[in-house]
């Protein structure tokens, strides 16, 4: 019961945030241009054309009321419609998001597999030439730029060596599926060659968006590690005369991991903000080139739409990271 | 002087915060005496076709790019842009966080929560995307770049002062002086604040990294200051289609904000070290990963 209370509670709060993101884009799409209509006509409006605009758009109305008017066509799911497509926003983003998905679903395994066992090693093995040589990697995770690394892989892999395509998701016709995940729908299907050309192609975008998730992945494991390691329950083990591996196998991961795993879901924040950039570099027809492209054609109406999908995507992805958070480990729910 | 003097000689006796020191020391040294050490200090505005895409050698240390202009030049005068735009942003971020988390963390009520529940508005969307937002609705320029970062950094620093502040409140020499008739004004400006200026520093230090990052992404992305500005970021897009050739014109600017960021963190973190006897005590445990969740 004191689960459901709390998950109730965290529900409770999930409305107001949301609000309140909306109110912050509302304000930047409304609010902050000295002359949104203009913003939305383009340069070749006339005046006219503007007046009548402005009308039709409803920005001759009240602020309070031009909100209430936003939020309830958000609600609905109306984005507003591209200036370039001419298609709705929604529908846009829609149809971008599997790739979205799976260039961030395939980054966070990556960034899963390889960094969680480097963060033990780095901890077990601390101070030791592999933890200084690790430390120079999440030390680099950290502070080098992902556009310029895609950039540089594919300089290398792509230009130089060829061992990878050099951007996009696909050469020819995708595989049949349902998913709209290349690489889960080729396995659907039992395509090989399809599922090659798109583990092919997801390499490089994939490598550069999980660089600095695995960085502070194998941080995190290791300071949560090492803080077990130094815990009373242990140094009571090793009291005990505990075998090493033992304590390890048994106590130390265990501990230290349920905290680990709890944080992968942060993951994917980064890994979705990563990807706005990401996407760019590899032409990867997924929401963040979407959102890129309509920067460059100046399509006002569809960066807004990207912002308000891409804030309500992440206030969600937090609400269920909480909510398992809760439900998982013991002692949020004591404090 | 002697308090800065003591961190100094602390750092330098960890190696990588030393690392960390010099590079900043380096970036510094470069952003101020750019017009001296630049061996073609005019060619941020000059133009010379005839020596475009020219290879790294004597002439161009490294390289020239598509306007035949000498990139390393171009990249020390692009060091004053990154200085200028973490600094005014990280700034800008301190004044607007620092005050709302002390604020927010000394008093209880509808205020304390309205001003938390706005800072955590922002900290649940990533930066890059709101920035992103406001940087088009402003117009690509400068001061525009600068101002949607700090926009969207200050909430960071409302939290971690937040929550100091609270865990302050507990504290006896808190309790005494409030008892002793101090007003908030004195207890929150000559006790808190003191307190906490150490996470601050810490902060401060890592978050010039990550504004900078965020600020070559935007470059990136075109919604940065306008050519010729010789901004980082800017100058690795320019370089895209002149690839696979033209390879020192992507790699310098790219290790600049490599080299740049990562001085920023490794300073950051010998800091934490330094200012903050607690972890040390606990082996560099938990509070590392807490302070790596959010960056």
């Amino acid at each position: 019961m004191r689960v459901l209370a709390l998950v109730l509670h965290r529900l409770a709060w999930f409305v107001p945030t949301l609000l309140g993101l909306l109110a912050v884009t509302f304000v930047i799409s409304h609010v902050i241009p000295a002359d949104p209509v203009a913003l939305v006509a383009g340069e070749t409006a006339t005046p006219a054309q503007v007046a009548a605009l402005r009308h039709q758009l409803g920005f001759d109305r009240p602020l309070a009321v031009q909100f209430v008017d936003y939020v309830v066509r958000l609600a609905r799911g109306d984005l507003g419609t591209s200036l370039y497509t001419t298609r709705p926003i929604a529908d846009d983003l829609a149809s971008r998001l599997p790739a979205t998905i799976e260039l961030t679903l395939v980054a966070m395994v990556v960034s899963v597999i390889v960094g969680i066992p480097l963060g033990v090693v780095s901890a077990l093995w601390r101070n030791s030439p592999l933890d200084h040589a690790l430390r120079v990697i999440t030390v680099s995770g950290l502070a080098i730029a992902s556009f310029w690394l895609g950039i540089m892989l594919q300089l290398l892999f792509a230009m130089r060596l060829g061992w990878t395509p050099l951007n996009g998701r696909l050469q020819g016709f995708p595989p049949r599926g349902v998913t709209g995940l290349f690489l889960a729908d080729a396995l659907l299907t039992w395509d090989g060659a399809a599922f090659a050309t798109a583990l092919a192609h997801l390499a490089l975008p994939a490598a550069t968006l999980a660089f600095p998730a695995l960085a502070t992945l194998v941080r995190f494991t290791r300071a949560g590690v090492l803080e077990v390691m130094q815990s009373n329950f242990v140094l009571y083990e090793r009291a005990m005369g505990m075998p090493r591996s033992v304590i390890v196998w048994k106590y130390i991961l265990r501990s230290a991991l349920t905290s680990t795993v709890t944080q992968i879901g942060l993951l994917f924040g980064i890994l979705l903000a990563g990807a706005v950039v990401t996407e760019t570099v590899f032409d990867w027809p997924g929401m963040g080139t979407y959102a890129v492209n309509s920067i460059i054609r100046s399509d006002y109406n569809a960066v807004m739409g990207f912002t308000v999908w891409a804030g309500a995507i992440f206030l969600v992805v937090n609400l269920l990271v909480d909510v398992v958070h809760t439900v998982v480990d013991p002692r949020e729910r004591v404090s | 002087m002697s308090a800065v003097l003591f961190v100094v000689s602390r750092l330098c006796r960890d190696r990588s915060a030393l690392v960390g020191l010099l590079l900043i020391l380096a970036l510094g040294a470069a952003a101020l005496l750019a017009p001296v050490l630049a061996t073609h200090p005019d060619d941020v505005f000059e133009l010379h076709p005839a020596q475009r895409l020219q290879p790294p050698g004597a002439q161009h240390l490294l390289g020239t790019d598509r306007m035949g202009s000498d990139i390393y030049s171009r990249l020390l005068f692009g060091a004053r842009i990154t200085i200028l735009i973490g600094v005014i942003a990280v700034g800008a971020s301190l004044l607007i966080g620092v005050p709302v988390g002390l604020v927010a963390g000394y008093y209880h009520g509808w205020l304390s929560d309205l001003l938390m529940r706005t800072s955590d508005v922002f900290l649940a969307v990533p930066q890059v995307v709101l920035a992103i937002a406001i940087a088009q609705t402003l117009g690509p320029s400068l001061p525009n770049v600068i101002l949607a970062l700090s926009v969207t950094y200050w909430p960071w620093f409302a939290r971690l002062v937040y929550a100091e502040t609270r865990s302050l409140q507990n504290e006896v020499f808190i309790e005494s002086t409030a008892a002793l008739g101090a007003s908030p004004l004195r207890l929150i400006a000559l006790h808190v604040l003191p307190n906490v200026a150490s996470p601050i520093i810490v902060r401060a230090s890592i978050g010039m990294g990550f504004t900078i990052l965020t600020a070559a992404a935007l470059g990136f992305l075109g919604l940065g200051p306008p050519p010729p500005t010789p901004e980082w970021g800017r100058t690795i897009a320019e370089s895209r289609e002149f690839l696979p050739d033209a390879w020192w014109y992507a790699a310098a600017p790219g290790l600049a904000i490599f080299l740049t960021v990562m001085g920023f963190n490794l300073l950051g973190d010998g800091l934490r070290d330094v200012l903050d006897p607690r972890i040390r005590r606990a082996g560099g445990g938990s509070r590392v990963a807490a302070e790596d969740s959010d960056g």
